[in-house]
């Protein structure tokens, strides 16, 4: 069985760390640094960076933060929000990131997926996906953190983006995001029985148990997490510890 | 004393700030290059890269850095591939369609298995932490990179192809992809290439690094 990995989720509004439920009501947590060094620290497996803002408003804070990042924090890097071109992906890989989320720009252009695939290999090119339940079995694609509808089916969305190119889905729930109450397992199971690249689960991690479950059960690759680091109510030990005791393959962070 | 002076090779493709960072944490100076008279003549050299086979022994070739790069193995001088920059040190690649490589490691590059040992279908591209193993014909790490590290210890890959060196004697450490051997590091003389990203696996990659920059 392969490795779970176990990703620190920062979501960022210019130069600060923030938290929302279901992405909005934004609270500011503190510097995105200090937190990203934690838990690297902790042995996180990567670290993903989302600017809320950048697609309202045109524009990208990332690229300082992720730079400085790149100076002493050595795990892979993801960074989204508000890339919308090709040179737009060029400075942010420029500035250390090692792949790049995509979500209002590609549901705009979907062929964005196929030029940064095409040109930084579908390794790099992660479509992002905020996903609302509209009913059973059924979830919208939503953008600009929760905020537009897309008239788009997630399922049909995830498996026309792979055709195109993406390699890794960072799959968000709107509907838990924040919330605490645990992954939308539902949700998470369409997506990755469709598709054959990783799936991220993002939105809701209460406890060491939610991510278990939504591995499980819903066949997550990856597990998103925000709240429940932020606020330390696990440490990335204690949940590696928890995968690890019910019976998940997690790195060994034994660096000795 | 004076840092040692690693020089990487920039072909415009990759991350290099990363791998840079990398380098720097473990005390080298470094130094981007895509000047081919600078590479054949540097102290230490690493090749990194991200993509497509074909695109970077072309990018490679339009610089003049082909002839470059094997001038500097003949001279023995520490050379470390990473990812593709592994791959490309080998005779050839199946990635779409047969492309040659540098050829300073025999053997070939193929996809990743795409089912597993059991017959199951198999995600590629192969993204996440894997740990490291001694391959079938090495039994200890001692003079090479990973002299330093332990089996068992975890490094991060991306990767769809895979290096299949001609001779197992040139295969240091494995990865297990479901239930497949993957070479994880190969080495031949002063020539090392890691499959995985030494500059993204936390502490035990930079380890390796160290190595480099020490040897």
């Amino acid at each position: 069985m392969r490795n779970i990995r176990i990703i620190g989720r920062l979501d960022i509004k210019g130069p600060n760390l923030i938290k929302g439920v279901h992405l909005e009501g934004l609270r500011v947590i503190g510097s995105p640094a200090e937190h990203a060094r934690r838990y690297y620290e902790q042995g996180v497996d990567e670290l993903i960076y989302m600017d809320c803002v950048a697609s309202l408003y045109g524009r990208n804070h990332l690229g300082d933060i992720v730079r400085s990042a790149a100076e002493n924090i050595f795990v892979p890097m993801t960074v989204g929000g508000g890339i919308r071109s090709i040179d737009d992906a060029t400075q942010i890989l420029r500035a250390g990131a090692d792949k790049v989320a995509v979500n209002t720009a590609a549901v705009a252009g979907p062929e964005l997926i196929t030029h940064i695939a095409r040109r930084f290999g579908s390794q790099c090119m992660v479509l992002s996906i905020e996903a609302k339940q509209i009913g059973p079995q059924r979830w919208e694609v939503y953008t600009d953190n929760g905020r537009e509808r897309t008239g788009l089916d997630v399922v049909d969305w995830v498996k026309r983006g792979v055709a195109m190119g993406a390699g890794e889905i960072l799959l968000t729930s709107v509907d838990r995001e924040g919330t605490r109450k645990g992954f939308d397992i539902d949700l998470v199971r369409a997506v990755s029985a469709e598709v054959a690249v990783p799936v991220i689960a993002s939105g809701g991690m209460g406890s060491a148990e939610d991510l278990v479950e939504v591995v499980l059960r819903g066949g997550a690759d990856a597990v998103a997490m925000a709240d429940i680091l932020h606020y330390r109510r696990a440490a990335i030990a204690d949940i590696r510890a928890a995968a690890r005791a019910a019976g998940l393959s997690v790195r060994d962070y034994d660096q000795s | 004393m004076t840092n040692p002076d690693v020089t990487v090779v920039d072909y415009g493709v990759g991350n290099l700030l990363s791998v840079q960072r990398g380098l720097e944490h473990c005390g080298a100076q470094v130094a981007l290059s895509s000047d081919p008279d600078v590479v054949a003549e540097a102290s230490r050299v690493v090749l990194p890269g991200v993509g497509a086979f074909a695109n970077a022994m072309e990018a490679l070739r339009a610089r003049g850095l082909v002839p470059a790069i094997r001038e500097l193995a003949r001279r023995r001088a520490p050379l470390l591939g990473i990812c593709l920059g592994m791959q490309l040190l080998l005779d050839e690649s199946e990635e779409f369609g047969l492309t040659e490589g540098l050829g300073l490691i025999p053997g070939r590059v193929v996809p990743v298995p795409t089912v597993t040992a059991r017959g199951e279908a198999q995600k590629i591209p192969h993204i996440g932490w894997n740990a490291l193993q001694y391959a079938e014909a090495c039994h200890q790490w001692r003079g090479s990179l990973l002299e330093d590290n332990r089996p068992g210890q975890a490094v991060y890959f991306v990767h769809s192809f895979m290096a299949v060196p001609a001779d197992p004697v040139h295969r240091l450490a494995d990865c297990l992809y479901g239930g497949s051997r993957v070479a994880a590091v190969i080495a031949r003389g002063s020539i090392t290439g890691c499959q995985f990203h030494p500059e993204k696996s936390g502490a035990v990659g930079l380890k390796i690094l160290r190595k480099f920059c020490a040897d």
